[in-house]
């Protein structure tokens, strides 16, 4: 039995440098934000200043590359929910043989690297006389985002029990009442979290924005752009507010999933 | 489609379906395809196309095989892509064993929201964290020195900057698929590969990774692709001399002009990460309806 406790010592070991892993670039990405120096850096502690929080708060870039970001993500929403949605309906209804190819191809999204759907998009709107901006960015990333609102919905689908449409058909509803009030409640939790996964996935999207973003700059294009040409600690501070805003809503949603399910 | 009618009647399906057609037939097709057409053409000045010089060729990707500096940074990307997939599997598969067969309930709903809380945070963050730690003079040089490992800084940014920022950027990638496979092995495979003497690294090599294979080929496959289609990583931590084949597409775009040329590099790179795709699922039988979940 000495082997085996070994093993557990080097186990719990292995776990501690792994979360340590997860977490000390963050918290050394945070902390810089506090430190005096210029360049965004814990070695050496220059002093505790607020003043990059303050920087960043006077960037009017910062703030206008924020709102393009918002303003894209509410777009990719509205496109995407509806869009996977009805993806997933049509997929349940095709038979075996269909569904299978129709799956492969509605799938193949997550499959393609990033920078290829951004250049693709790119290259067929160019024939038709429209160059990057908000439009193709909210086309581009809609092209993945609906894939995966395709499968969570997909997946709540399968546990629907569709005698009750069938009952409700029985009962005199309309095919249109039956959707709206049977179906449509079902799906609502799959909905709400495939409209929140949206919303980050298009927000924290680079490869694919960055080629089709023509001469607007959403909020990853503004935070790359800064590393490459003149980092201060404002851009942590920015950093900071983004992960802690992150955290929270991501330990909100666990909480509430959970008492939930509870 | 009769059935979709069925069941929703005409006005919603039709709805329904447009939705689809619209995203598969305008969003995924048609740009493909205007781009396999924008690859397998020369790129000319605009009073030229459609001329006698407007013809289909696979000169756009000839070049590329022509060309050593864009045929060498091709093939670095596929092994350094091959490498972060190793190197994250190395790091995750540990985790995922203890995920799914020695941790308690607690401990396993503790420990999924500590690993899944970065992956919410913005992949452009995290390579920043990166580029913060792996500075010149930033802290992980400073520690070293102090505990006196080193003498001089290490100058990290290149293919150990994109390699460390990658492997970090996709753990989650290739834990989930790991952790789902080991999960559904039953204990008692262990105990009795135990008790039958066997030692700890044969019942790893024999029981469990041969059990959990589609769940390794799925996460190698997903950080496969996802490190060679990567852009950010190797534009902020890598050095000119650490190019990545993404960068060199995007130069055709916006710094070379020709588009053409972009459009058969691009070409190329999604070929090639089908073909890892589906030859690693077929080579575990695999399908693919099981990946994407």
């Amino acid at each position: 039995m000495r082997a085996e406790s070994i093993l557990r010592a080097m186990m719990a070991l292995y776990l501690g440098v792994f979360v340590l892993y997860l977490f000390a670039p963050l918290v050394i990405m945070g902390a810089a934000a506090f430190n005096e120096s210029r360049f965004p850096t814990v070695i050496p502690w220059q002093g505790t200043t607020l003043e990059w929080f303050s920087a960043m708060w006077a960037d009017a870039a910062m703030w206008r590359s924020l709102w393009t970001s918002v303003l894209i993500a509410v777009a990719v929403v509205v496109i995407v929910v509806p869009v996977g949605t009805a993806a997933a309906l049509v997929l349940t209804s095709l038979h075996a043989r269909a569904r299978g190819v129709a799956y492969a191809v509605m799938v193949s999204p997550l499959l393609t690297p990033g920078v290829v759907i951004g250049i693709s998009t790119l290259i067929l709107w160019r024939q038709l006389g429209v160059g990057g901006g908000i439009f193709l960015i909210v086309l581009a990333q809609s092209t993945f985002i609906i894939s995966y609102v395709m499968l969570m919905v997909m997946a709540r689908l399968q546990r629907f029990d569709r005698t009750q449409e069938e009952a409700a058909l029985g009962l005199g509803a309309s095919r249109m009442m039956v959707f709206r009030r049977v179906l449509l409640p079902f799906l609502r939790p799959a909905l709400l979290a495939s409209g929140g996964l949206a919303v980050l996935q298009s927000i924290e999207n680079y490869n694919t924005t960055l080629f089709v973003r023509g001469f607007e700059t959403p909020l990853t294009v503004f935070i790359a752009t800064k590393v490459r040409t003149g980092l201060t600690p404002a851009v942590n501070a920015l950093a900071l507010i983004i992960i802690l805003a992150t955290v929270i809503g991501a330990i909100a949603y666990e909480i509430a999933r959970r008492r939930k399910a509870a | 489609m009769g059935e979709l009618k069925n069941r929703f009647g005409p006005g919603l399906s039709t709805i329904f379906v447009t939705l689809v057609i619209f995203w598969l037939a305008g969003m995924v097709l048609a740009p493909n395809l205007m781009m396999i057409d924008y690859a397998l053409r020369p790129n000319l000045p605009p009073q030229a196309l459609g001329g006698p010089e407007d013809t289909y060729s696979l000169a756009n990707i000839l070049y590329l095989a022509g060309e050593p500096t864009h045929r060498a940074i091709f093939f670095k990307t596929i092994w350094a892509s091959a490498l972060v997939a190793g190197v994250t599997f190395l790091v995750c598969y540990p985790i995922a064993f203890w995920l799914a067969q020695r941790a308690t309930t607690g401990q396993l709903a503790v420990a999924m929201l500590l690993i899944i809380i970065p992956f919410f945070i913005n992949e452009v963050l995290r390579t920043l964290a990166w580029f913060i730690i792996l500075a010149y003079r930033g802290p992980l040089n400073s520690a070293l020195m102090n505990i006196g490992l080193i003498d001089a800084p290490i100058r990290w940014q290149g293919d150990g900057g994109v390699l460390a920022a990658m492997v970090y950027a996709y753990i989650l990638f290739m834990l989930l698929p790991i952790y789902n496979a080991i999960e559904s092995l039953e204990k008692a495979q262990i105990e009795a590969a135990r008790d039958l003497g066997a030692p700890t690294w044969r019942i790893h090599t024999r029981v469990v990774i041969p059990h959990a294979k589609a769940g390794i080929a799925t996460g190698f496959v997903f950080t496969f692709m996802l490190a060679a289609g990567s852009y950010v990583a190797p534009a902020l931590l890598g050095s000119p001399g650490s190019r990545w084949f993404t960068e060199i597409i995007y130069n055709w775009f916006f710094e070379g002009g020709d588009w053409n040329r972009g459009a058969a590099y691009a070409l190329v790179l999604l070929v090639l990460c089908l073909a890892v795709v589906l030859v690693t699922l077929k080579l575990v039988r695999v399908n693919l309806t099981d990946v994407a979940k």
